[in-house]
């Protein structure tokens, strides 16, 4: 037995028990630290299906960050719980349920068994051209080239959310601040790390982006770290969320957008199509994309955790 | 068994797992966090299948990898703007559970 092959077992041990436990756990709070556990373990499969950039993504936001918002609706949620769980299905309905989710597992364990082979694959695709689009690692070409028209329309999903989210206040406070003001112990240890990590977090979340040319990393990645910072200093109080009506803040988020749309409409007129890059600025127009995406994106994944305004912008 | 197959049949047990959650907790916000597992489930058999397609020197098919990348994005919009309905509902309803549907009498105004 290889040190892999033991390394898998153990992967496989612990992450069934965490997803069992988000689903079965009695308290929500319980349920949800088991699926941020559940979620970094994830992130180490991803790494064993050689996905590095997958991983990274899967720690980080669909980790991280939906951790920290589910934890949050918990918190708001807890005192009703007891209430709740008295509204639980009868046995009968829980057993069709049981058998009906065996059964759809059990089809798609069969699908998988049955697989073409050889695997269709657009490896050779990705490969042949990977030279004219300037960068090395074929995720981000993906991903910035080959399919830039999913990652721009990734891009408006997310506004479209954030104007979701921010469309549920009430009147009376529309283009105010998300969320309470936090207070923390100015001396506690939460204040002292929202001081010392955000520098470091920055650096790290700048550098993903950068590297994501020619290694694992990205703009959505880069992203993430950067909102993760961002929600440390506004969960200790180090710095107040931003009122949602502000001018620039809106600038700011349309910017990302704004920056690709130009780039894609650049290519109708120099290049062929929309979207196309010319291949010797290929590589630059990239970078300037992710730029624009890296503040956009972090600000959008900050503003959708901290939810819709709560209070006005004067208090 | 070869790892991947196990990997495969992680993923359909989280899909199966995530559609239990769904169906029997009351708790809207648990239904959220079961879809949450089922999507990790899909991405996880979604991953097995791109690193089927390895090859060119790639460790799997980067489209496959890419398209993982952007649909975890977008189930973090859907899991915030579906939490944000929820506790807005919560606000107005103080009901910790959803109302039943097939005892809502439609309204005529």
């Amino acid at each position: 037995m290889t040190t892999w092959q033991g390394f898998d077992i153990v992967l496989a041990v612990l992450v069934l028990p965490l997803a069992v436990w988000t689903i079965a756990a009695r308290q929500t709070f319980v349920a949800v630290v088991s699926f941020v556990a559940y979620g970094l373990l994830l992130a180490l499969i991803w790494v064993r299906l050689s996905a590095p950039d997958v991983a990274l993504a899967v720690a980080a936001i669909g980790s991280g960050l939906s951790g920290v918002l589910l934890l949050g609706t918990a918190a708001r949620l807890r005192d009703v719980e007891e209430r709740a769980e008295a509204a639980r299905p009868s046995v009968a309905v829980r057993a069709t349920a049981a058998v009906l989710s065996v059964a759809v597992a059990a089809g798609i364990a069969a699908a998988l068994l049955f697989l073409s082979d050889p695997a269709p694959t657009l490896a050779p695709l990705a490969a042949a051209d990977l030279s004219r689009t300037g960068v090395g690692n074929p995720v981000t070409a993906v991903l910035m080239a080959y399919r830039a028209m999913d990652t721009l329309l990734e891009k408006i999903v997310l506004m479209l959310a954030l104007i979701a989210v921010w469309s549920l206040a009430p009147d009376r406070v529309w283009g105010g601040r998300p969320g309470p003001r936090h207070r923390a112990d100015p001396h506690g240890m939460l204040v002292f790390l929202a001081r010392l990590l955000p520098p470091v977090g920055v650096v790290v979340g700048i550098y993903l982006l950068w590297v994501s040319a020619d290694e694992p990393g990205g703009a959505f990645q880069g992203s993430t770290i950067l909102a993760a910072m961002w929600l440390l200093a506004m969960l200790a109080g180090v710095a107040d969320t931003p009122p949602v009506g502000g001018r620039r803040l809106r600038v700011a988020l349309i910017s990302g957008p704004a920056i690709f749309l130009l780039v894609g409409l650049g290519g109708l007129w120099l290049g062929d199509a929309f979207l196309a890059y010319p291949v010797a600025w290929a590589k630059a127009l990239i970078v300037l994309i992710e730029i624009g995406m890296l503040l956009t994106v972090s600000l959008t994944l900050g503003l959708l955790v901290a939810g819709p305004p709560e209070r006005s912008a004067q208090q | 068994m070869n790892p991947l197959t196990v990997c495969g049949l992680w993923g359909a047990a989280a899909v199966g797992l995530g559609l239990y959650g769904m169906i029997v907790s009351p708790q809207p916000l648990r239904r959220i966090l079961a879809f949450d597992l089922l999507g990790s489930g899909v991405f996880l058999l979604l991953g097995v299948v791109a690193r089927r397609g390895a090859g060119a020197g790639f460790g799997g098919d980067p489209v496959g990898q890419a398209l993982i990348i952007t649909g975890v994005v977008v189930a973090f919009a859907a899991t915030a703007v579906t939490s944000a309905l929820w506790l807005r509902l919560f606000q107005e309803t103080a009901s910790p559970t959803l109302p039943d549907a097939a005892r809502v009498e439609p309204t005529d105004d």
